[in-house]
């Protein structure tokens, strides 16, 4: 199979990443190198074989309910692109009309 | 051969070029101070990094200030940890409260953390002296640094060829002895392969051993902290500070930490059942890494260990696996740069929407490999071929997983190469990823299995005079193994040779004057 550039530009839309027209050609190109690549793991992984998420297997990890202490709001601001009384400040969420 | 625990007998005149031991041991009898030590790092750094470019920041207020520490805590009569005082290079991926932390991407410069990660704490505590942080490819996504945004490091062996990645910065930087220690990152091989591409030891723990709250995430459930050092006793001593349980992580083990110093200095590999791994080798691999590698197992039967030859037949379908789940971990840990809470924001004029900025933002601010593995990840997730994909590639970790569990009935430790290939020159393989992806073929399987793994030298490539590296295997919380091979392995070479590899490397140059400014 092979990648096109529209998909490419959807994968592009569902990543957040503004791409411009060369790019959605070249990675459409590199990504289609790397995925006929990589599904030679078909190849192999017959079904009934569990999959495995994580190296070492880990059960429910808990720790006391106890209060600690967490970074203050004038921490966690000071690093942001824009702030304004005490929250972050973000461009608008909502369609313009 | 540095002598254990630092003895002053063959020990050079110039500091940096002792071992970390060597300068603890030194530091703890008041033979040099910290702040001694730290400033002969400092300088060395000052000449030598306008041609290496390891370091991406360069803390030299801070580090003379915890060099001080320890000095006045000496005076005070405190007990000082192994490594007390000792200067070490940081990977620009974990979090430090009092300098930048990039991970070699525009969408983090400058961005200064609210908070230090665990492995920078247990540093701290240590005594041990951060002299800066250093260069990595973005994200700790390639093998030889040149993804990062601020350009990449150079090879001490050969300044024209690559130092590996994505630890490369602090493998440049213990190379050309700017530093006895170094901290990288293992999510593929990303301290392993550097390690062998500039004849260091480095070790990756077994996946949980050492912790990652504070590290900059990229595949969580593969992206292991560990060291690179020049010798295998400082990769140990240097692994037991930075281990242990960490509440803060919650795939963080706990279990005791394997005895890895006490292994590093007991070199007897006799009786010691050593598996050669048939899939790794052959086609692909450069004669000289090749012949080095049979030397070494050769060495490892005369010292009295039983080697046979063992099959893991999965191992070939570890590189592609490995090609959906960590770009599948990435798409979705990456996810949270979208330039509303720090970090780079660009495109924010008012009428544009947060869509919008994100988008434009992360265009501008990750840089094409991370877009790549982006997109490959999200295609590997998305709806429709998820099963066929991220399913089967999960499948093949269970595989792979299985492999090595044979194995280890059969032997106590797997070699190989550590790499197919010594180091490459830089821009060979800038516009072929596969090329790049090759550098990692042999030691992705541990990362996937969450073994632990290390690297040591086992001398030069005939065919082009750089260092090729021994990779041993053992169990998960198994990590002794890998560190007993290794000094067995370093000891009797550098007895055979006189001195230790590292001594034959001459790519780098004091500059005359110290006028180059460190850093960028």
């Amino acid at each position: 199979m092979s990648i096109t550039r529209d998909e490419v530009a959807h994968l592009a839309k569902l990543s957040r990443l503004d791409l411009g027209e060369d790019e959605l050609e070249r990675y459409a190109s590199q990504l289609d190198v790397i995925i006929s690549a990589v599904a030679r793991v078909q190849e192999v992984a017959a079904a009934g074989i569990p999959p495995t998420t994580h190296a070492v297997e880990f059960n429910n990890v808990f720790r006391a309910d106890v209060l600690a202490e967490c970074l203050g709001a004038d921490v966690a601001l000071a690093q942001a692109p824009a702030a304004e009384e005490g929250c972050f400040k973000v461009p608008r969420i909502l369609a313009e009309e | 051969m540095s002598t254990p625990g630092g003895g002053s007998m063959n020990r050079p005149s110039d500091l940096t070029r002792w071992t970390a031991a060597e300068m603890a041991a030194a530091v703890a009898i008041g033979e040099v101070s910290a702040a001694e030590l730290t400033e002969a790092h400092l300088q060395r750094i000052a000449r030598t990094d306008v041609q290496v470019r390891a370091f991406l920041h360069v803390a030299r207020d801070s580090a003379l200030a915890a060099a001080s520490e320890v000095d006045a805590r000496r005076a005070a009569g405190e007990p000082l940890g192994p490594l007390a005082g000792v200067p070490l290079a940081l990977k620009d991926v974990f979090t430090t409260i009092d300098m930048p932390t990039t991970c070699g991407s525009r969408i983090l410069a400058g961005w200064q953390p609210p908070y230090d990660a665990t492995i920078t704490r247990r540093l701290r505590a240590a005594g041990v002296v951060i002299l800066g942080k250093t260069n990595m490819d973005e994200f700790a996504m390639g093998s030889s640094t040149e993804n990062s945004a601020f350009g990449p490091s150079h090879n001490p062996w050969d300044l024209g060829r690559v130092p590996g990645g994505s630890s490369g910065g602090s493998a440049a930087a213990v190379a050309a002895y700017q530093a006895p220690l170094g901290i990288g990152t293992d999510t593929g091989g990303s301290i392993r392969q550097p390690a062998a591409v500039c004849g260091l030891v480095g070790a990756k723990p077994t996946y949980g051993g050492s912790s990652r709250y504070g590290l900059v995430a990229f595949a969580s459930s593969l992206d292991t902290p560990g060291p690179l050092t020049r010798t295998v006793l400082d990769a140990a001593l240097l692994h037991e500070v930075i281990s242990g349980h960490d509440p803060c992580d919650s795939t963080s083990l706990d279990a005791p930490v394997p005895p890895v110093v006490a292994a590093a200095r007991n070199a007897d590999v006799a009786g010691l059942r050593v598996g050669v791994v048939s899939e790794l080798s052959g086609d692909g691999y450069a004669s000289g890494v090749l012949r080095r590698f049979n030397e070494a197992v050769e060495l490892l039967e005369s010292l009295g260990a039983k080697v046979t030859e063992v099959s893991c037949p999965h191992f070939g379908y570890a590189l592609p696996a490995y090609y959906l789940i960590a770009p599948s971990e990435c798409s979705s840990n990456l996810a949270r740069f979208d330039a509303m809470r720090y970090g780079l924001r660009v495109g924010d004029d008012g009428t544009a929407s947060a869509e919008q900025v994100m988008s434009e933002t992360r265009a501008v601010g990750f840089g094409a490999e991370v877009k790549r593995r982006i997109m490959l990840g999200t295609y590997a997730l998305s709806s429709g071929y998820y099963d066929a994909y991220y399913g089967k590639a999960q499948q093949v970790r269970t595989l792979i997983a299985g492999d090595f569990a044979a194995a280890f009935e059969q032997v106590d430790v797997l070699v190989s190469p550590t790499t197919p290939t010594t180091a490459f020159p830089l821009g060979e393989r800038v516009d072929d990823p596969m090329a790049m992806y090759l550098a990692d073929l042999c030691t992705i399987p541990c990362n996937l299995a969450g073994n632990a793994a290390l690297s040591v030298p086992c001398g030069l490539a005939p065919e082009d005079g750089l260092p090729v590296g021994l990779q041993v295997m053992a169990p998960v919380l198994a990590d002794e193994r890998v560190y007993r091979v290794g000094a067995a392995v370093e000891g009797a070479l550098d007895q055979r040779r006189g001195h230790a590899l590292l001594e034959e490397a001459n790519g780098v140059d004091e500059a005359d004057d110290a006028s180059g400014e460190a850093g960028r």
